[in-house]
């Protein structure tokens, strides 16, 4: 299987940019230079930052100071860089104090600016309303985001095999009660149930709370598609004659299933999994983009693609759209790689 | 070049030469078809024969032009001489027309017409068997719906299907296997083609619908005087249908020639080593069969020289293992591609 | 009674008015409303060492009868007497499921598809194996020295024994389920339509095997086919099944070249035979096999058959023994002359 995954070019790319993106939510707090939260009305929609790599011939990365004031006529908010004044951009340097992979206490960032803190000079991405750093904070979004998708996946998981493993090996009466739930279930338009469920949450609940209420909302939902895929294999394996065969050879029925059924189809499995994280992924981002998912001070995609809803911030800051950017690139490279997972986990496709 | 095999009679109406089709994968080059030729004579019915992988349904397929991709003409002619009648006699080399273009469209089905091994496969299960033959009808024949229609149930009659103005309207799925081959017989001679192939026409069928259908085919023949290329690995059936036999293995035509000639007296060792190991129901019972040794080898590595020598009971080493043989006449008899027969 | 060997054989297996009907369910709460009689009383048995062949057209009965037979399916009604290895007789039919392990050592099965029936994800060595592993007989040691015997058995290099399936042709891969059959020695060998995927060339090949494996073993063969030239090289006896029922069971001789049967000479008669020289005249049944959902009045075959009289229409006709050994259920049979294919 390997072997045939590794020959799907597209698909070899986008496991690539997936582990990147992972790589990136391990390493948020290193990637960030400043922290999510510190927020700054003298810096409010600073547009991004252009960053001039050469000084007098050498390499010099460095950013211009800024100096900001309010326009008299339109009031905005409008920034003047000072080509005087230069802050020179430093790797690895040190910033606000986190505990690296969770354990690990350094304050050792993979960017910052020398002699002032970062938080203040440097803005790759610009700021949003509140003067927050948008990399920064895009980088935690990535990380609340990304890994919604991979719980909820795993709580669909577990529930799909199990009910559909159900469905598909016993047949009858539990098989019938299933489906029909199933197909409840699916003919519920996703949005309004969600908006239904959400709004149920309580408000005084944590953050870590909703999150995990979130996530157990999406995957009531996603495990249909799973039970269909895991109860479609057993039905149509319990035909094999090999099944038969090891029947007949005596097996009892546990060693039916996990020797000779459930290896069949794992393969299938991790492909329908793979296929079924951006489904999640896209339905966080939308509950939260509504403001019905995850509310700041929590940070995700969602979250902050609400900022930019209406069309009055879009044309004043465009940047505030960057962090659809990932969403697209996320999702096209998961579903990419689940496509080449199922091309590849069906030894009788071609 | 000669042709391999010379024909006294009136010109065959289609002569295949050196037909090559070849399969690019990944994993390398099948050369499902490598190098065969055979004439098809006028009004008679001809049998391909072979095991799986001999390129027999490939060569069919390569004569309407619809070999799917990765597959692929590389060379040869496949000549079609078309009769005055309808207009636009003359000789045209099939493996040099468009696949898609419409002269290939309109010879697939006018000229060619063709039925499949699983019958349900090749009707749509949306589509009446009706409209889909008087689809047929009008792709080739500028008729009103009505004449279509008038038409089609003309030629479900034909072919022997009870009440063929109610099994119009019917789907594919609701027909019997048999009834399904007898619809898509139909379809294929809907537009009065002259060449008719038959892939396995009969293999997904009972014996007792096998002989039916087989009955039926050897009387539309003589109705219509088509000309009819039968493919099967099954040698009764060949025994009972044709008149003129072509042997295939591994791509490769290795015998041509009268039925008569190959089943009673053939040349090539495969013809001969085939014919003994076949089950009999004229054997006596509980009888070993003589077998032919090893298996077919698998198309990404095809023996060198004779594609048959590893099997070959009369292997000459030195000489099948080096040199391909071409397929020539023996004693005027049938065309035999072996070096037992002309020494390399 | 009658058959080969009168006396001194074993009955190994006695079938006596299997049954197996599978309900037609319809609509949102799966309603039965209607039976399929796939095997509708069958009787026959099978002698220790012999091979008896079921024949007939698809739908017949046969795969079933068979399945039944192997408890892969439990029939409707009727009994399966099995004889054990150690003498004592059982009803397979009607054994609970928790006892059918130690039996199912001595009855196995070869199958159709040789691609289906082996595990695409196991070894060689995995896939003979299993028998012995889910029996848990021997060591381990043991295991890959009888895995080895096995496939020298049938026929092939026991290097192979790390190899997946998908790396061995079709008739190779026949052996290897039929290696997997032996395993744990078997009595009864069930054989459905084991040849009838394989090419000619490689047909004669498992025949052979196949009769070679019974005169070594003492294995004792149901085998299963449509192609009544195949059934003629393996058979000791043969019975022709038409919708869930035996019309007729003989000694494989005397059913083709006597048959008394009409459904038997026509089948016969159907054959395409290798030999452009016998195009002969031949029977061509008309119209379509019965429907076992929905069978004709009397005898099935009456509205195909050429020789039906009043009474097939009427009244079923039952399997009766007009020659010793040989069962016929056709109310005509002792008056027609049928004809059968000569040697």
């Amino acid at each position: 299987m390997w072997w045939r995954f590794r020959k799907h070019r597209v698909a070899m790319v986008s496991t690539v940019v997936v582990f990147l993106f992972y790589l990136v939510v391990i390493c948020a707090d290193f990637l960030a230079y400043s922290t999510p939260l510190a927020s700054e009305a003298q810096r409010s929609l600073l547009p991004p930052q252009p960053i001039h790599w050469f000084d007098g011939g050498r390499l010099r990365p460095h950013v211009y100071g800024l100096a900001g004031r309010r326009d008299p006529v339109t009031f905005k908010r409008v920034y003047t860089p000072d080509p005087e004044k230069k802050i020179l951009v430093r790797f690895f340097a040190r910033g606000f104090e986190y505990h690296l992979f969770g354990l690990i206490p350094t304050n050792r960032h993979f960017i910052g600016v020398e002699g002032a803190p970062a938080e203040e000079t440097l803005f790759v991405l610009g700021t949003d309303e509140q003067g927050r750093d948008v990399w920064s904070r895009l980088m935690y979004g990535t990380q609340t985001s990304l890994t919604i998708g991979l719980v909820g996946v795993a709580l669909s998981l577990i529930l799909g095999v199990l009910l559909g493993g159900i469905s598909g090996l016993y047949g009858g009466v539990m098989d019938t009660i299933i489906q029909r739930v199933i197909e409840i279930l699916r003919s519920i338009p996703t949005i309004p149930l969600w908006m239904g469920l959400a709004a149920a949450l309580p408000n005084e609940w944590t953050t870590m709370q909703i999150y995990f209420a979130i996530t157990l909302i999406i995957s009531l939902v996603g495990w249909t598609e799973l039970a269909r895929v895991v109860r479609g294999r057993f039905l149509s394996l319990r035909e094999e004659d090999f099944v038969m065969a090891a029947e007949l050879a005596g097996c009892g029925q546990m060693r039916i299933i996990f020797t000779h059924l459930v290896p069949s189809f794992l393969s299938h499995i991790i492909a329908a999994t793979t296929l079924a994280i951006p489904a999640m992924i896209i339905s966080e981002t939308s509950l939260s983009f509504l403001g019905l998912g995850l509310r700041p001070p929590a940070i995700s995609w969602g979250v902050l693609l609400q900022q930019a809803q209406n069309v009055q911030a879009l044309a004043i800051s465009p940047w505030l759209l960057i962090p659809s950017i990932p969403v697209i690139i996320v999702i096209l490279a998961f579903n990419f790689m689940g496509d080449g997972l199922r091309d590849a986990a069906d030894p009788y496709g071609h | 070049m000669v042709d391999p095999v010379t024909d006294s009679r009136a010109a065959p109406i289609l002569s295949v030469r050196d037909l090559k089709t070849h399969f690019f994968q990944d994993e390398g080059t099948v050369r499902a078809v490598d190098g065969a030729s055979f004439d098809v004579p006028r009004r008679k019915t001809l049998g391909i024969v072979g095991e799986s992988g001999c390129g027999k349904s490939v060569t069919a397929r390569s004569i309407l032009r619809i070999v799917e991709r990765p597959g692929r003409i590389v060379g040869g002619s496949i000549l079609l001489r078309r009769d005055a009648g309808n207009g636009r006699a003359g000789e045209v080399d099939l493996a040099g027309l468009d696949p898609a273009g419409y002269e290939m469209r309109q010879i697939r089905g006018g000229d060619i017409g063709l039925i499949f091994q699983e019958p349900m496969t090749s009707f749509s299960p949306v589509h009446t068997v009706g409209n889909q033959i008087i689809e047929t009808i009008q792709l080739h024949q500028n008729v009103s719906v009505e004449a279509a229609r008038l038409k089609a149930t003309e030629m479900l009659h034909l072919v022997g299907i009870p009440k063929p103005e109610r099994r119009l309207d019917e789907y594919a799925f609701q027909l019997s296997g048999g009834l399904r081959q007898r619809a898509m017989i139909a379809m294929a001679l809907s537009c009065g083609p002259r060449i008719l192939i038959a892939d396995e026409p009969t293999t997904a069928l009972d014996v007792t619908t096998q002989a039916q259908i087989l009955d039926l085919l050897r009387h539309l023949q003589d109705r219509e005087g088509m000309t009819i290329i039968l493919i099967t690995h099954n040698l009764g059936v060949v025994a009972e249908m044709c008149d003129e036999v072509v042997v295939m293995y591994l791509g490769r035509v290795v015998e041509q020639g009268p039925v008569d000639a190959i089943f009673h007296a053939p040349k090539h060792p495969y013809t001969q080593a085939l014919l003994r190991s076949i089950p009999s129901i004229h054997a006596t019972v509980r009888t070993e069969l003589p077998t032919i040794a090893g298996s077919i080898p698998h198309p990404y590595n095809r023996p060198s020289g004779c594609p048959f020598h590893p099997r070959c009971p009369d292997f000459m080493p030195g000489t099948c293992d080096r040199s391909e043989p071409s397929l020539r006449p023996v004693e005027d008899g049938p065309g035999v591609s072996c070096f037992l027969y002309h020494p390399a | 009674m009658g058959g080969l060997g009168v006396g001194s054989s074993v009955r190994l297996l006695d079938v006596k008015g299997l049954r197996k009907f599978f309900p037609i369910r319809k609509g949102f709460l799966k309603r039965e409303v209607g039976q399929v009689r796939a095997v509708d009383d069958v009787s026959f048995h099978v002698e220790k060492g012999e091979t008896l062949s079921l024949v007939g057209e698809s739908g017949c009965g046969k795969t079933t009868t068979a399945r039944c037979i192997l408890r892969a399916i439990t029939p409707t009604s009727g009994q399966t007497l099995f004889r054990g290895q150690d003498g004592s007789v059982v009803d397979v039919a009607s054994l609970p499921k928790s006892q059918l392990r130690p039996l199912r050592r001595q009855m196995q099965m070869i199958f159709q598809d040789p691609f289906s029936s082996l595990n695409p994800r196991r070894t060689l060595f995995d896939i003979v194996a299993e028998p012995l592993v889910a029996n848990e007989v021997g060591t381990r040691q043991e295991r890959v020295d009888r895995v080895a015997e096995l496939l020298r058995l049938v026929g092939l290099r026991p290097e192979y024994m790390r190899r997946y399936p998908h790396a061995f042709s079709g008739g190779q891969r026949q052996r290897i389920g039929i290696a997997r059959a032996l395993a744990l020695n078997p009595s009864l060998i069930v054989a459905d339509e084991p040849v009838s995927a394989l090419d000619v060339s490689v047909q004669a090949q498992i025949l052979n095997l196949m009769l070679r494996l019974q005169a070594q073993l003492d294995l004792t063969y149901l085998f299963v086919a449509h192609d009544l030239s195949v059934v003629k090289h393996v058979s000791d006896r043969v019975a022709v099944m038409y919708v869930g029922k035996i019309v007729e069971m003989a000694e494989t001789q005397r059913l083709f070249t006597a048959p008394r049967h009409p459904y038997t000479e026509a089948l016969l008669s159907a054959v395409p035979k290798p030999d452009p020289r016998l195009r002969a005249h031949r029977i061509v049944l008309e119209g379509e096999v019965a429907d076992a959902a929905n069978p004709p009045s009397g005898c099935y075959f009456h509205p195909r058959c050429r020789y039906a009289v009043d009474a097939c229409r009427q009244e079923t006709p039952r399997l009766e023994e007009i020659e010793p050994g040989h069962f016929v259920s056709c109310h005509r049979a002792r008056e027609l002359t049928l004809r059968g294919v000569g040697q």
